[in-house]
């Protein structure tokens, strides 16, 4: 407990976007093989500084096997909503679930990033016993609690369906099941809010075993990952209303809903529409009390020479672009989104939320274009995780999607690196060749935390304006 | 006679300083960013109008006002056992006293408030004010109070008794909510026109320590007063 708020909380999205920049960068590292355990790298991302783009702090887990992907804060600007009247948590712990575990990791960040240390470690029968829930994934930090997403339920974890739970943000108390009716809901991915409107949105990917020993190419092609948004009373944790974008649709991973909290609208990137290979964004909003989604944005397909292509895809002769990421910049003027399949990160300028712009782009990686860095160094797989910092102006981003994924579209590997692109003052988008982060061998790189926040874990309770 | 006559200085003295502890009490819980003026400046900027912030600041003075009365109303009852008030007052310092250890040592805030609707202000500052003491805080300064009519009690019928006792009980919560919301208003007008959301998390202090003493010191004081006058 502390006399003040922490000083990274920032009332309102603006404030966030003036804070000083952030010094450290968290990385996610995992083995794919299980043969050594997975860890969390701090990179120092302070400019000028002697260890500027390399990792300076491991902090290595003691389990094998634990797959990690997504993590995020115990506590964030949310704890200054006035509603809750009490802000003196620190942001100062990671919250890292194994995604295949179910295994939950605290790491402690202070006194320093570069001393961050195991916190507490919760083990994956704490999880089922208490929520019924298996695979935990996306974490954000609201006003009362730790909220966690998760992958798989029922029985024995690996069937349906799978839902939302709540940690307590100091003692990391597993507290329960967050949903009281769920409605349609049997999938589950992404989540997030709009705080003092009430709402939250969720997503769907698939249950374990259509991902966890890679892609099922039969529930792809008969359309059975997920293709609904669902959107929540947040307080009253009810349903609403679902919306079905089309069992074409396939995979909505990320929702990112506009930062501040007067705009009652986001963005969900779809991964792949299997009539046509497109990947999509899709804007939804709220008016006259009803929700709705459409389609805003579409990236086609690359046409490609069979032989270039891994097995999974030689009978379509083309890539295609695989929208496995998209980020909201803290304005919410641009969109990022990840191409993991043609190896391309795409600036959308989204000021006018139902008719994205294409700004930019820039090129590292893909299946076929194998676009390497402009520093010469080769760069596997594609842009994935991607992270923005707080001032907008630099955009990080790691190559790796899924360890098994990784394998069936990049069958020649995809060893870790996170590379930067600074962003113009009015858009665009230029990778800087001093920042490039490779990691020990062996590993992948998957999600990008800030020090202070970031455009993906902070929520507001406050507008901007 | 004359006997009353010298004491009505005395009396007349203590109970100019209860009614200034009840206007800093209000002034106290309206700085408080826990007791919801941020709400009022949420308000204000979530709906771009001034009016959102003055129609969020009536909910929040309706629901502290209604936490007031329900707390002391039931003493109000009480205080027409007249042979019983001294130790209703006794009492009531060592429940103000009991809560402000309870606070001290039982810090986590009540889960349950966060599951009000944010558009259920009134309801809000109402639980607030329940769940923090907020209300209980003014007990002792109410029964202060009422020691005015307790000097004639023996010749007053308990029906006007209790009537002028309620009475109080309403002057008390509406001069102690009239200082509160005054002083949270001002604060967020200030905020929402000219300091901005900054100050927001600048002028936020942890009061929970505070603020425990707050009602512990409440409740000694008013514990001491009456251990005094006993004699």
């Amino acid at each position: 407990m502390t006399m003040r708020p922490d000083p990274t909380f920032h009332a309102s999205p603006k404030l966030a976007t003036e804070a000083p920049a952030e010094n450290f960068a968290y990385t996610l590292l995992l083995r794919p093989d299980f043969s050594k355990p997975d860890a969390l790298a701090v990179i120092d991302v302070k400019p000028g500084s002697p260890t500027y783009s390399q990792v300076v702090h491991t902090v290595t887990m003691p389990n094998k096997g634990d797959e990690f992907h997504h993590f995020g804060w115990n506590a964030c600007s949310s704890a200054l909503s006035p509603l809750a009247g009490h802000a003196f948590i620190e942001r100062r712990y990671l919250i890292i679930p194994g995604l295949r575990s179910s295994r939950i990791y605290i790491i402690d960040t202070k006194p320093d990033p570069t001393k961050a240390k195991i916190h507490k470690i919760i083990e994956p029968e704490e999880v089922f016993k208490k929520t019924g829930y298996s695979r935990p994934h996306t974490i954000h930090c609201g006003p009362d609690g730790i909220y966690v997403s998760t992958l798989g339920g029922g029985k024995d974890g690996t069937s349906g369906p799978p839902g939302v739970f709540i940690m307590d943000c100091e003692t990391f108390e597993v507290l329960g099941r967050w949903e009281i009716d769920r409605g349609p809901q049997t999938l589950h991915y992404d989540f997030w809010w709009n705080l003092p409107r009430d709402y939250m949105v969720t997503s769907e990917w698939g249950l374990p075993p259509q991902f966890e020993n890679g892609i099922v190419p039969e529930d792809l092609l008969s359309n059975k990952y997920g293709h609904r948004l669902h959107f929540w009373d947040l307080r009253a944790r009810r349903n609403v209303q679902t919306i079905d974008l089309g069992a074409n649709h396939q995979m909505v991973l990320e929702v990112r809903p506009a930062h501040d909290p007067v705009r009652e609208y986001g963005f969900a990137g779809v991964v792949v529409d299997t009539t046509n290979l497109e990947g999509s964004i899709w804007t939804w909003w709220r008016e006259g009390g009803k929700f709705h989604a459409e389609k805003t944005a579409t990236i086609p397909p690359e046409p490609a020479a069979k032989e270039k292509l891994p097995p999974l895809l030689q009978g379509f002769g083309a890539v295609p672009p695989l929208v496995t990421d998209i980020d909201l910049s803290m304005d919410d003027r641009f969109l990022y989104v990840s191409c993991w399949g043609t190896g391309e990160m795409r600036q959308y300028d989204v000021s006018e939320p139902r008719k994205p712009k294409l700004a930019a782009s820039v090129h590292t990686g893909g299946i076929v274009s194998r676009a390497p860095h402009p520093n010469g160094k080769a760069y596997a797989g594609g842009p994935q995780m991607v992270e923005i910092s707080r001032d907008g102006k630099r955009v990080y981003w790691t190559n790796s999607l899924y360890s098994t994924w990784d394998d069936q579209f990049y069958p020649d590997g995809v060893p870790g690196v996170e590379v930067m692109a600074n962003v113009g003052r009015n858009g665009g988008l230029e990778l800087d060749k001093d920042y490039f982060v490779s990691f020990p061998d062996g590993y992948r790189a998957h999600q990008i935390r800030l020090e202070g926040g970031d455009c993906s874990t902070d929520s507001f309770c406050y507008p901007s304006a | 006679m004359f006997d009353g006559l010298l004491l009505l200085p005395v009396g007349l003295e203590a109970q100019g300083w209860l009614w200034l502890a009840l206007v800093a009490s209000g002034l106290y819980h309206g700085v408080n960013p826990g007791m919801g003026w941020p709400l009022a400046v949420s308000a204000g900027l979530m709906e771009k109008s001034p009016r959102a912030l003055f129609r969020a600041l009536w909910a929040l003075a309706a629901g502290h006002l209604l936490a007031t009365l329900l707390v002391l109303q039931p003493f109000a009852f009480l205080l027409v056992l007249a042979e019983w008030q001294r130790s209703i007052q006794l009492g009531a310092s060592l429940l103000v006293i009991g809560f402000g250890v309870y606070r001290l040592i039982e810090r986590r805030h009540p889960r349950a408030l966060a599951r009000i609707l944010p558009t259920q202000l009134a309801l809000w500052s109402f639980a607030v004010a329940i769940a923090h003491g907020a209300a209980l805080m003014l007990v002792p300064i109410y029964l202060g109070l009422c020691r005015a009519f307790e000097l004639d009690a023996g010749h007053e019928a308990a029906g006007a008794l209790m009537k002028a006792s309620l009475g109080m009980a309403v002057l008390v919560s509406l001069v102690h909510v009239a200082a509160m919301i005054s002083a949270g208003g001002c604060l967020a007008w200030l905020v929402y026109r000219y300091l901005g959301l900054r100050f927001v998390s600048r002028s936020w202090f942890n009061l929970d320590l505070i603020w425990a003493a707050s009602l512990i010191l409440v409740g000694v004081v008013a514990l001491a007063f009456n251990l005094a006058s006993e004699h």
